[in-house]
This record gives structure tokens, C-alpha cells and sequence, in this order.
């Protein structure tokens, strides 16, 4: 009967890790699906508009963001209080969107370019003066499809 | 010779590489999707064209001042209001003198011709107005055209503007279009 009772057999036998590795590439293949990768971070406080009747914004990769706000509390110093334009990574001025759109353009291949979108993300205090000056100028620089970012929200 | 036996792949740390590659796509990646409002822009006008002359009955016109204040038509209004307004501007339904004339187009979905209204509604803001305020006033002049685009699919096709067929969806946005016209910008004072 020894051969029962012996110390081996009440050992526990370890965990197999073996498809520890399949779970975690399953997992990571989930995410990879169904995120998009971050965009440059903003300098600029954006806090945008509810809006009951929004959409989704579809073809991410032919959309270009133009960022409208007041500089974040660390920038300040260097860009002031008023609110400013973020274009990809850097603050500019209403007169260097012209430039920007024709090279957001390139940056596409030439059948995708009627489709490029410029999303305007702008903060709820923001003046329409602003705006509609960087409206002018997308008009100017032939970028008439845009989109007003605003958050879902039921009807107040 | 005996049989060599060769040894397995240590598959221990590929779990923690992957670890690594997932935490590494949690960080740079982001999973939520933009929302928002699409619009089209007007193309510029050439500096030595008029502008079309458009009848008074078929253009209405919403100010928002700089204190973020409504005006239909010159008469003072409320942002609730405007959803319904704008529909029955739109969508003229007694065929009213006041309201915007029709125009009898033939859409091949429906098989027939529709009367497409002729209204144009114009938003005028001042350079003072605040972004929130515009942005409502979009959501509700949308909210008046996605409301009788529906109304319509479910006429015509028995379903929802959302779940018809694309073609049918075009011939939809053909008899009922968006139909907002905005200024040039100008300051239409209220400081």
C-alpha cells in the first residue's frame, strides 16, 4: 500500500502555461483591430460641443483635425491665453492653413484626395470669428468637406 | 545509434513578449471613434458674380447674435423651437403662399415625381457668437432634415432612413437636401 500513500503522489502539479501565450496574442490582436493609433497629444484645452443628431466620422486615415482652444496651463507661457490653432503637432496661425491643407494633400495618394475630410475640433467657448476664419480659409484652399466634432448627448 | 531526441522550444516568455506587445498597443492606441456633424463648404463665389437672387418666400434666415441670442426671420426665437420651424419651413406641408414653392422632380426609386422644396435655410453669425451655440444650431437644423428624411424612407420604403439600402438612401438626400446656406461671415452686431 506504500506505493499510494507515498510523498510524490500529493504534490500538486503545476499550472501549464503552454497557451498562456495564444491567450495573450488573442488579445492583442483584439485590440489591434479595433483601435486606431493616437494622434499627436494636444497642446490646447478642448472640451467640444453635445449634439443629439452626431455621426461617425468614417475613413480615419483621409481625415486631417484642426484643433481649436485655448492652450494647456503648462504652454501658456509660450503661446498665451487666447485661444489658439493646433495642426498636427504644432500651434499655428489662421494664415498657415493654406499651407497646411495643400501639404496634408500630398501626404495623400491622388485618388484618395477628394475624400480628405478636415475635422474641426473645437472648444464649446470658442468664438465663431475664429472659426469662420478658418473656414474662409479651407474655402480658399479647397478643403470643402469638413466635420464639426461634438460629443453624443441626449437633448437638454 | 540510438534515437537523438530533440528538445522542445522553451514557449515560456512568449507570453510575456506578447504582454509587452499588447501593453505597448494599449498605450499608443485609442478606441474612440470621432463624433460629430458633417457639413459642406460653398465654394467661393468669383468677386464679379452677384449672388442668385432667391425669392423672400423661399429663404429662411436664423441670426445668432454675439450674446448667442436667435432671431428667425427677424423675429426673436428659442432654440427649441427651431427644430420644428425649420421642418415646417421645409417641409411646407399645407402648400401655404408664405412657405417656399416646390419643384416637381423626377426620382427614379420612387417611380414618380416628388415636390422638392425650393427653401434654403441661411444661418448668419456674428463673429462674437460662441462655438457652442452654432454648433446647437446645427444639431437642430439636422435634426429637422434627418427627422423628415426618415419620415419619407418610411413612406416610400417602409423602413427607417437607417436601414434602407444605399441607393435608396440617394434617392432620399436627393428629394429632401440639406439645404443650409451660410454667409459670408459679417458681424450682424448685438455687442
Amino acid at each position: 500500500m506504500a506505493r499510494f500513500t507515498g510523498k510524490k503522489a500529493k504534490e500538486t502539479p503545476g499550472l501549464n502555461m503552454g497557451s498562456m501565450s495564444d491567450i495573450i496574442f488573442m488579445l492583442l490582436f483584439f485590440f489591434m483591430v479595433i483601435t486606431t493609433m493616437r494622434e499627436s497629444s494636444l497642446y490646447v484645452k478642448i472640451q467640444v460641443p453635445q449634439g443629439t443628431e452626431t455621426s461617425k466620422l468614417e475613413k480615419k486615415s483621409l481625415v486631417s483635425y484642426v484643433n481649436i482652444g485655448v492652450p494647456m496651463d503648462q504652454f501658456q507661457s509660450k503661446y498665451g491665453k487666447e485661444p489658439r490653432i493646433q495642426l498636427n503637432d504644432m500651434i499655428a496661425d489662421v494664415s498657415d492653413i493654406a499651407q497646411w491643407v495643400e501639404m496634408e494633400r500630398t501626404d495623400r495618394s491622388p485618388a484618395d484626395r477628394p475624400y480628405i475630410t478636415t475635422a474641426i475640433k473645437a472648444d464649446m467657448a470658442v468664438k465663431m470669428g475664429l472659426v469662420s476664419d478658418i473656414k474662409q480659409e479651407l474655402r480658399q484652399a479647397g478643403a470643402f468637406r469638413i466635420f464639426y466634432n461634438a460629443r453624443k448627448g441626449e437633448r437638454k | 545509434m540510438g534515437k537523438r531526441k530533440t528538445p522542445g522550444l522553451n514557449t515560456s516568455s512568449m507570453a510575456d513578449i506578447s504582454f509587452l506587445l499588447l501593453t505597448f498597443f494599449l498605450l499608443t492606441s485609442s478606441i474612440n471613434t470621432d463624433q460629430g456633424i458633417a457639413r459642406r463648404l460653398p465654394p467661393l463665389l468669383p468677386p464679379n458674380e452677384d449672388k442668385p437672387e432667391v425669392r423672400e418666400r423661399n429663404i429662411f434666415i436664423v441670426k445668432i447674435n454675439s450674446k448667442d441670442r436667435l432671431l428667425f426671420n427677424g423675429e426673436i426665437g428659442d432654440v427649441r423651437n427651431l427644430k420644428d420651424r425649420a421642418k415646417e419651413f421645409l417641409g411646407n406641408p399645407q402648400n401655404k403662399e408664405t412657405l417656399p414653392e416646390k419643384e416637381d422632380v423626377y426620382i427614379e426609386e420612387f417611380h414618380a415625381t416628388y415636390p422638392v422644396s425650393r427653401g434654403i435655410i441661411s444661418l448668419q453669425n456674428d463673429r462674437g457668437t460662441s462655438y457652442d451655440m452654432y454648433i446647437q444650431v446645427q444639431n437642430e437644423l439636422t435634426a429637422a432634415i434627418n427627422e423628415m428624411r426618415n419620415e419619407l424612407a418610411k413612406e416610400k420604403f417602409g423602413k427607417g432612413y437607417a436601414d434602407i439600402k444605399n441607393k435608396q438612401r440617394d434617392a432620399i438626400d436627393k428629394a429632401i437636401p440639406i439645404a443650409i446656406s451660410e454667409a459670408e461671415p459679417k458681424n450682424v452686431g448685438g455687442n
